[in-house]
């Protein structure tokens, strides 16, 4: 092991910095930004109502609700709740799959640094001072933030929910008839839907885990054309994670909002054809 | 451009203290320019380490109004010059003298990286084949001039002083340049997880912002030897996989 | 009486951490000796850093025409045939080896589409032979060596700095210095010394080396009795960057002509197409269609007049701004932005071939070279000149000290051609490791009187020690006005004459300079030290410029502005008499042999 080199210069007071830019307004943004996600998905996620949205012949299901695995749409795969769910227990279809999405967050190499800084203010920002309080440093290297490393599994359920989601955005633009037959259309929410989407993508096939496995692990990449392409891929969205992050965020609440206030009767969906 | 006021930190180990110079600017001057007339005219014991002058060698790094930053690349007419100009020493490591820090932990800190392992020869002359494509990767890392701002603004090293569990970005740069040259056969895996304290590394991303040779040090790096890692150490399936697997 | 200093031990001493000193370093240590290296700066700083063209070696990856033959007569063309042979034979030889050394312990260069190590053209070499990394290859070449040498058990003494060296009888024993934290003083006991000091270039005003470059190996050696050769001939590279006035100086790597660079005047003219020197008419293209073929590697087209000796074109810059056609702050324009009338997407081209040059432009003048062109002008780059070496063995004339790299002189002869500083470095600096340790292994160590060090120690304190006196930083400047307006691209015996003068009231004043402070990190003291050495070097040019009436290579005299026969026969030879004052006399080229003279002629 390596000595520590000796004397070291006193470490900062908290916020102390001779930064003469704003260094703290990123991190505030950040902490209101997650801060607000936060407390309008846990709403809505307890709401257990007005997910879905069928005025019109339409099929929106809000992307906090699928896929849903127990409730009392159509869309339930098995059926309403079960029988055996503790009364007191609250229950919402949400409840049962969002720890999924918002896990993949959670541990995504991007938030965490974003969380770090603006929850934990670990630093708060470069160069800038830490609370004093905080003697012991173990980063994310023993519990609990070594779990953090489990990024990869949640990769592999975030893939499968953009498959569902896809499937969502596909079925929001068919529309039932009166007579029962579907007809293919395009209202507003199928836009929402569909760019919710594109967006989620955008952020789960940016992921730096994902470009690990598609080609960053190999030494050598030239003799392996389709992981190079795969690669290539990867790296551009990549590049983009945190602007994709942000957007895929509030879009994802956005679509919840739309659907709840389509299924409230607060807003009237447009149908464009 | 006319007189400017520079704040620069005089003194050794412990004891310092700001003290203010004036000096004037002219066109195209840089920070390192300002502290040199002022060693020529006020202060010519004004300690300062630097050699090109052209952002290749890595030696005069410093803190200019509280960001790390190489001395001889900040142009003056990038900062507001209407205020005191602060220049401070590197804060991560122990002060000798002035703006100068003993940075001798980093060598010792590289050291211990396994060096370079090259497998066999593939070519019949004795030589090897790379395509530029595979040493494109590793290239971005060997650009490093070793300046050390990384290591500076990392807040392991910084605010925790945790030099003794954690080598910094810089040579987790230097891991991941001979981790990803296409010909090294060695392991430094095991290395980075126990002796090199990667998981220290919470992402912040500060190295990346300050890297003077604009390394993608946070996610062409760091995030890419986490996951070998991860592959190594911290996943079941994998670790199932590997058990089960014919020798 | 009390030791004053500290004391070290070693089979071999090397000065000096560039790329020969490192070299050295790897190759006396792998023989089992125990090597010191000391370093004026800290470690992977050197100005090796700087090298950006790439190392020249005859391994024909692009061109397999290409041979070590033909790269001996290029060098020896190139030095205007005052190089010593024998070197330039071993370094044409041993070069190709070098790199794939380098390539095994990690180097990483930029490759050809079969897979091998890219080549690129450079100034003088008949065909690509420079293999490169963009345009960074020297910090790839040091941190190689670097990181190979730390495991090799080679202990590494950073900033400190050797101001003597001392003899036991005739041979060298023994390197006395200072290290910068503390201001302690150091004894390094050595059975042989390997001087790898680097240049001059602090001599001049306008320069593209850092602060260390004052001369220091030169000095040492010249102060321990060695010949210093060739002084006269100092580098100036066409292209170092001319505005803003902070950054003069700073160099424009050669390739960005190589990349198909050119060189315009106010006027908008190609200036390089007139006065193509004799000796490369034939090889010259002599319109703007077939240089571009050659930089995009028509192996039939001739090379654009840009690529010409670095001497050549240098000199053609001044005459374009002494005739008022240079650009608006004293320089010519490079423009590598026009290619884009021959590449699609030129921008991302640039961007990838010349990344540094991009960066640098960029950052510190504003200027983006894909776009806009470049103002260039000559800086003080490289002295062909320095210690007088066996050509096998890189031994001085002083036994036991030895010398490599730029320090050591007789590879490029009047004039260095680009890339073969990098290899040079390599062949020599491992040779000079091998000999030196051979060297060691037989001998003992040399007895020292601690007296004799304590006075030394003393006379180091001198300018910290007094109260007052003059700024040493003033006495630098004025050093370096006086070689800069007197000695420098164009001289005459009348400057010459006067800068002597000069030297010597400077060499006066240097007895009083006074630093205030300390003895802790005093920049102000060590600008004092170092003036001895510069005020060696700069009168060792002088005298050596004054003796050689003639313009050759690196060398122009106002008032003989021709080539003569003669001159082609002696090298210029310093040296310093018992009474120390400085002697300078002509010697006979070393005589090339029929095989050698042969294939100069068959590669004309």
């Amino acid at each position: 092991m390596l000595q520590t080199p000796v004397p070291l210069p006193q470490p900062r007071k908290f916020g102390e910095s001779n930064r003469q830019d704003a260094w703290w307004l990123q991190p505030i943004v950040v902490f209101l930004g997650l801060s607000a996600f936060i407390v309008y998905s846990t709403w809505a996620a307890f709401q257990g109502t007005d997910y879905l949205f069928t005025g019109g012949g339409a099929d929106y299901l809000s992307p906090f609700y699928s896929p849903e695995i127990f409730g009392d749409s159509g869309h339930a795969i098995f059926g309403p709740k079960p029988e055996i769910w503790p009364a007191w227990l609250p229950f919402s279809p949400a409840l049962l799959i969002l720890w999924a999405p918002g896990g993949f967050r959670f541990t995504c190499y991007y938030y965490r640094g974003a969380y770090y800084k603006a929850f934990w203010a670990d630093p708060s920002n470069c160069s800038v001072g830490e609370p004093k309080a905080r003697s012991c440093y173990r980063g994310e290297n023993s519990l609990p933030l070594i779990l953090q490393n489990i990024h990869r599994y949640f990769l592999y359920i975030a893939l499968g929910f953009i498959v569902l989601l896809a499937w969502d955005a596909w079925k929001a633009m068919w529309f039932e008839d009166a007579s029962g037959v579907e007809h293919f259309g395009i209202g507003v929410g199928s836009i929402v839907l569909t760019i919710n989407v594109f967006l989620l993508s955008g952020y789960t096939f940016g992921c730096h885990v994902l470009r690990h496995m598609v080609g960053g692990k190999f030494k050598t990449i030239s003799d392996k054309p389709a992981h190079k392409k795969a690669y290539e891929c990867v790296t551009c969205l990549n590049k983009r994670h945190m602007l994709f992050a942000w957007l895929s965020l509030f879009w994802v609440g956005f679509t919840d909002f739309y659907v709840r206030m389509c299924a409230t009767g607060s807003w009237t969906d447009w149908r464009i054809f | 451009m006319g007189q400017v006021t520079f704040k620069i930190w005089r003194g050794e180990g412990d004891e310092g203290h700001f003290e203010e110079y004036q000096t004037e600017v002219s066109e195209g001057m840089v920070v390192l320019d300002a502290i040199h007339a002022i060693q020529s005219d006020d202060a010519s014991d004004l300690a300062v380490r630097w050699n090109c002058k052209a952002g290749k060698c890595g030696s005069c790094s410093a803190e200019i109004n509280g960001m790390p930053k190489l001395m001889c690349m900040t142009r003056l007419s990038s900062l507001d010059l209407d205020n005191p100009i602060i220049i401070e020493p590197m804060k991560a490591f122990p002060l000798m003298k002035d703006l100068v820090t003993d940075v001798s932990w980093n060598y010792e800190a590289k050291k211990s990286i396994k060096p370079f392992k090259p497998c066999k020869p593939d070519a019949p002359d004795g030589t090897w084949r790379m395509q530029q494509e595979d040493v494109e990767r590793a290239q971005e890392f060997r650009k490093c001039i070793e300046c050390y701002l990384c290591q500076n603004v990392c807040h392991v090293l910084r605010d925790h002083h945790d030099h003794a569990e954690y080598i910094g970005p810089a040579f987790l740069v230097k891991t991941a340049a001979f981790e990803m040259h296409p010909l090294d056969e060695e392991n430094r895996t095991l290395d980075l997880k126990d002796e090199q304290g990667i998981g220290y590394c919470n992402i912040t991303k500060c190295c990346t912002k300050v890297c003077p040779e604009h390394i993608t040090i946070t996610d062409n790096a760091i995030i890419p030897l986490k996951e070998r890692v991860v592959d190594e150490f911290y996943d079941p399936l994998k670790k199932l996989f590997r058990i089960f697997k014919p020798k | 009486m009390t030791e004053r200093f500290k004391t070290h031990e070693y089979d071999v001493l090397i000065i000096g951490a560039g790329g020969a000193g490192l070299r050295a370093a790897i190759e006396a240590s792998s023989t089992g000796a125990s090597v010191g290296v000391v370093c004026k700066s800290l470690l992977g700083k050197a100005h090796t850093v700087m090298a950006e063209g790439g190392m020249a070696a005859s391994m024909g990856n692009v061109d397999d025409r290409d041979n070590w033959k033909v790269h001996f007569a290029d060098t020896m063309r190139g030095g205007q045939y005052l190089n010593n042979c024998e070197m330039a034979e071993i370094h044409a030889r041993e070069a190709g080896e070098r790199v794939l050394e380098l390539e095994a312990w990690g180097a990483l260069f930029d490759r050809t589409k079969e897979g091998k190590i890219l080549q690129r053209n450079f100034g003088g070499h008949k065909y690509p032979r420079l293999a490169h990394v963009g345009d960074r290859t020297g910090l790839e070449m040091i941190r190689t060596l670097q990181d190979h040498g730390i495991h090799q058990g080679i202990d590494f003494h950073m900033e400190v700095t050797v101001t003597n060296l001392l003899k036991d009888g005739d041979r060298v024993v023994a390197a006395f210095g200072y290290e910068r934290e503390k201001g302690r003083f150091m004894l390094y006991k050595a059975k042989a010394i390997v001087i790898a000091t680097g240049g001059i270039g602090r001599a001049f005003k306008v320069t593209s080396n850092s602060w260390e470059y004052t001369g220091d190996g030169h000095a040492l050696a010249y102060d321990a009795g060695a010949d210093l050769i060739d002084m006269e001939f100092v580098q100036f590279h066409p292209t170092g960057m001319v505005w803003p006035p902070s950054v003069r100086g700073i160099l424009v790597t050669e390739g960005v002509r190589g990349e198909g660079g050119i060189l315009t005047n106010s006027e908008g003219k190609r200036f390089m197409f007139e006065d193509v020197p004799p000796l490369y008419v034939s090889s010259t293209a002599d319109n703007e269609e077939e240089g571009w073929k050659y930089v995009t590697g028509d192996k039939e087209a001739n090379r654009p007049p840009e690529l010409l000796t670095r001497d050549h074109v240098a000199r053609k810059i001044v005459k374009e701004v002494k005739a008022g056609r240079g650009s608006p702050h004293g320089g010519a324009f490079l423009n590598i932005a026009w290619i884009k009338e021959h590449i699609k997407d030129s921008e991302t081209h640039i961007k990838k071939k010349l990344p540094s040059m991009y960066h640098q432009f960029m950052e510190l003048a504003e200027v983006d070279i894909t776009k806009d062109p470049m103002e260039v002008g000559p800086t003080t780059h490289y002295v062909m000149g320095g210690i007088r070496v066996n050509a096998e063995s890189q031994m001085s004339t002083v036994k036991g000290l030895f010398a490599c790299g730029e320090c050591a002189a007789g590879l490029h002869g009047a004039n260095r051609l680009g890339g073969n500083s990098l290899s040079d470095l390599l062949v020599f600096g491992k040779r000079a490791g091998e000999f030196a340790s051979k060297f060691a292994s037989e001998c003992e160590y040399g007895n020292i009187g601690t007296n004799e060090v304590n006075a030394l120690v003393t006379e180091s304190l001198l300018p910290v020690d007094r109260t007052e006196g003059e700024n040493p930083y003033k006495i630098q400047e004025d050093l370096q006005e006086t070689m800069q307006d007197l000695a420098g691209i164009s001289r005459c015996d009348e400057e010459l004459k006067t800068a002597i003068v000069r030297i010597g009231e400077y060499a006066v004043r240097s007895t009083t300079a006074y630093a205030p402070g300390n003895r802790e990190y005093n920049p102000g003291w060590h600008t004092a030290l170092d003036l001895h050495n510069l005020l060696v070097v700069s009168e060792a040019l002088c005298y050596s410029a004054m003796q050689r009436t003639e313009s050759r290579g690196g060398h122009f005299r106002s008032d003989f502005p021709e080539k003569t026969e003669e001159g082609s026969t002696y090298n210029t030879v310093v040296r310093r008499k018992n009474d120390g004052s400085m002697e300078v006399e002509r010697v006979p080229v070393i005589p090339q042999s029929d095989e050698m003279r042969a294939i100069i002629e068959e590669y004309k």
